[in-house]
């Protein structure tokens, strides 16, 4: 799959500070990249190169293998996290104002804003104003004018804060289908439980540097440490206990079962199969739980910045 | 994409729809004609009242000088003592009482002691108009008895008015002077007027797009120059068209009042005013209306008006953009003070400038070099310009000037650039200078 978006060995200062340190990334056109990182890893700042409200020191951003130009703003669509609407302007006549600053005519963004206002049922919001409505229903609106060029790589920073579960699923389903057509999408969050459902790459940043990229199933596969966790029934627990810590390496695994078992992780050495565990295992007990402990994002993200 | 256009016509509209800018441009002027309104009437029901002087000459001096008028009678009492004409005053209810009396000298001294009785302390114009009345009495009785013919007198005097014409052959009089003063004051304080209520409005609307969070979403389509400019040339637009509408319904509206009322300022009885009509009686009265007019079409009217609009245009984006700079710089309103300060001074310092310098002296030393300097030159040159200034200076004077103003607008989107971006704390000047480099 061609990269539709490549940062190559971006930097860049803010006086004495290092806000991004030699990064390159790349993102596959038709997939969703998660930028990751915790506060002040620089993610703002890369999306705002990408965005070119900021330049780069040094270091080069291409879309679609062209160098970046102002004519790219009508390529991309950018919903920051610090977002907001003029407050005293109507709802239509600003997203109407918004979507021709991208390009779009004033007949065509009307057609279009009347489509996604109705695919969201807000069309009767046309006429107010913005400080009659409440925050989520704002983002609603943002959301509509980031996306309503259509343009063919979509940024998102920290899409769903401030949405309800509903509206967040709403908007994560917009995502998706917008992918499904094709689109790009550079996903910056905290929320860790959405990098899983969403994303297919990710790049986590921290101080600045890039710590790590690439997909997230071959990062799960790099992160994951041949541990299982296991419940087992058994008469006499300890005696259970002691017979394999002298075989494996053992920690407390915390699980919910119903029943009274030993709950333990396994973790295997380099040479044995979960099959020979398996095996070894019903042997000695009955085996009520056994799966393979794969990293969460969320245990990635913590593991690599705690190690950086 | 024509992303500049976009933003005016938005900044444009927004400010003209906005309620608070409708009622101001509405109803500032109309309170304006009330004010004036209220006051010419007062003072009008002031004048007009009718009031008695009675005048109890002992002298026999001045019996001939006191002609009634619209709005005053002068009572002359004679065989009267003065404690009951002092009675009598009281009783009637009438204004005053004047009280002539022989000095102790010999009557040839023409020595007079005079007093005024009255239940309130008189009004200054009516003392002063009675004291002029007897110093030309008294004057005219002393030159008699010395053997002065009056009627010589009268014929011996002249008015003299002093020509003035420069070496490049241009004239001009005292009057001119005075008109091209108020052209230029006008033309000054009008710039420095828009530029602070605009300004403000300029900085305003910058930091709501801050507060408000939108301003991320907008410079992800357009460049913070864009938006900077389209700013302040919308802003602008609104407050001419505010201006235009100002003039319309100020002239309407003041000659509705003037004609419902009957107001005329120039008809207002004052004492003054009679004063100022025996002058205009005057034959040379006509000479001097016409001369007027000759100063008002030999004015350089070209030169004033093309200046006028280049030197508006130019100081106005000069402080503008600085105004957006401090909008950017700041999270909200209070925070701006500090910024303020350092902008008004050359703009106060300009406007002292022009009343205090150009008034004596339009092409001295300060004049001139304040006429020069980009911060104070918009009104301090346009108050000069009336009085005729050398094209060249003018010139250098507006290239000094588009240099500036290109350097602020330059440094105003760099501060803009990053300080739009940044929200918390309040900067220092140490940090907006870090910006730059930015």
């Amino acid at each position: 799959m061609k990269d539709l978006l490549i940062a190559d060995s971006v930097s860049k200062k803010f006086g004495n500070f290092t806000a991004l340190n030699n990064v390159s990334i790349a993102v596959p056109e038709g997939s969703i990249f998660g930028l990751l990182g915790p506060n002040g890893a620089g993610k703002t700042t890369l999306i705002r190169i990408i965005n070119q409200i900021t330049m780069p020191d040094t270091g080069t951003v291409t879309l679609d293998g062209e160098l970046l130009k102002p004519h790219h703003i009508k390529d991309i669509g950018y919903l920051p996290e610090e977002r907001g609407l003029y407050k005293s302007m109507k709802v239509g006549e600003q997203a109407v104002y918004l979507a021709q600053l991208k390009g779009l005519s004033h007949t065509e963004a009307k057609k279009r804003l009347k489509y996604w206002f109705d695919r969201l049922e807000i069309g009767d919001w046309w006429n107010k104003k913005i400080q009659e409505l409440s925050k989520g229903m704002a983002q609603k609106i943002q959301f509509i004018v980031t996306v309503l060029h259509e343009p063919k790589l979509l940024i998102f920073d920290e899409p769903f804060s401030g949405f309800d579960p509903i509206n967040a699923n709403l908007i994560k389903d917009e995502i998706l289908r917008l992918r499904e057509e094709g689109a790009t999408v550079i996903f910056s969050t905290h929320r860790m439980e959405s990098v899983e459902e969403l994303c297919d790459n990710i790049a986590l940043l921290n101080l600045a540097n890039k710590i790590l990229d690439g997909k997230l199933m071959d990062i799960k596969r790099e992160y994951k440490s041949n541990t299982y966790e296991v419940g087992l029934n058994t008469g006499n627990k300890e005696e259970l206990k002691k017979q394999l810590e002298q075989k494996f390496e053992i920690s407390k695994a915390n699980f919910r079962t119903v029943g009274d078992e030993l709950k333990l992780n396994i973790k295997l050495n380099g040479s044995d199969s979960p099959n020979q565990l398996l095996s070894y295992l019903t042997n000695k007990a009955e085996v009520s739980h056994f799966v393979e402990l794969i990293p969460s994002a969320n245990d990635i993200f913590i593991q690599a910045v705690k190690k950086n | 994409m024509n992303h500049l256009g976009l933003i005016i016509k938005r900044e444009y509209l927004t400010k003209v729809k906005n309620k608070s800018f409708l009622i101001m441009t509405i109803l500032s002027p109309l309170i304006m004609i009330a004010l004036i309104a209220v006051v010419a009437y007062l003072s009008q029901l002031n004048n007009n009242k009718q009031r008695t002087i009675n005048i109890l000459d002992e002298s026999g001096l001045v019996q001939d000088i006191f002609k009634s008028t619209e709005n005053t009678t002068y009572n002359m009492l004679t065989n009267i003592s003065l404690d009951e004409a002092i009675n009598d005053v009281q009783e009637n209810d009438e204004y005053g009482l004047l009280h002539i009396s022989k000095g102790d000298g010999p009557i040839t001294d023409y020595d007079l002691k005079t007093k005024f009785y009255s239940e309130d302390s008189p009004s200054l114009s009516i003392i002063s108009s009675l004291e002029n009345r007897l110093e030309r009495r008294i004057e005219d009785l002393k030159l008699q008895s010395v053997g002065v013919d009056l009627e010589k007198i009268k014929a011996s005097q002249t008015d003299v008015n002093i020509a003035q014409e420069s070496f490049s052959g241009e004239t001009s009089s005292k009057i001119g002077n005075v008109m091209k003063l108020a052209f230029g004051g006008i033309a000054g304080y009008l710039l420095f007027m828009f530029i602070i209520i605009y300004g403000n409005m300029i900085m305003r609307s910058v930091i709501e797009e801050k507060t408000s969070r939108i301003i991320e979403i907008i410079i992800s389509s357009v460049k913070p120059v864009q938006l900077m400019l389209g700013k302040i040339i919308g802003t602008s637009l609104a407050g001419i068209t505010q201006f235009v509408i100002w003039v319309i319904l100020g002239g309407l509206a003041f000659s509705l009042v003037s004609s419902i009322f009957g107001i005329d300022m120039s008809q207002m009885q004052t004492p003054q005013q009679e004063m100022v009509e025996q002058a205009m009686s005057d034959p040379d009265a006509n000479v001097k209306v016409q001369m007027l007019f000759n100063e008002l079409t030999s004015l350089p009217i070209a030169n004033l008006l093309i200046m006028f609009v280049l030197f508006f245009i130019g100081g106005y984006l000069l402080y503008s953009s600085l105004y957006a700079a401090i909008g950017a710089a700041v999270d909200n309103e209070t925070d701006t003070q500090q910024f303020m300060l350092p902008i008004l001074m050359p703009l106060i310092l300009a406007v002292y400038v022009g009343v205090f310098t150009v008034i004596e002296d339009p092409h001295g030393t300060v004049s001139t070099v304040f006429s020069f300097i980009p911060f104070t030159s918009p009104v301090v040159m346009l108050m000069r310009i009336p009085f005729g200034v050398p094209i060249w200076q003018q010139l250098v004077s507006l290239g000094l000037l588009i240099g500036t103003f290109t350097f602020t607008v330059w440094f105003a989107a760099k501060i803009y650039r990053v300080g739009i971006l940044m929200y918390g704390k309040k900067p220092t000047y140490k940090e907006l200078f870090k910006w730059l480099k930015y």
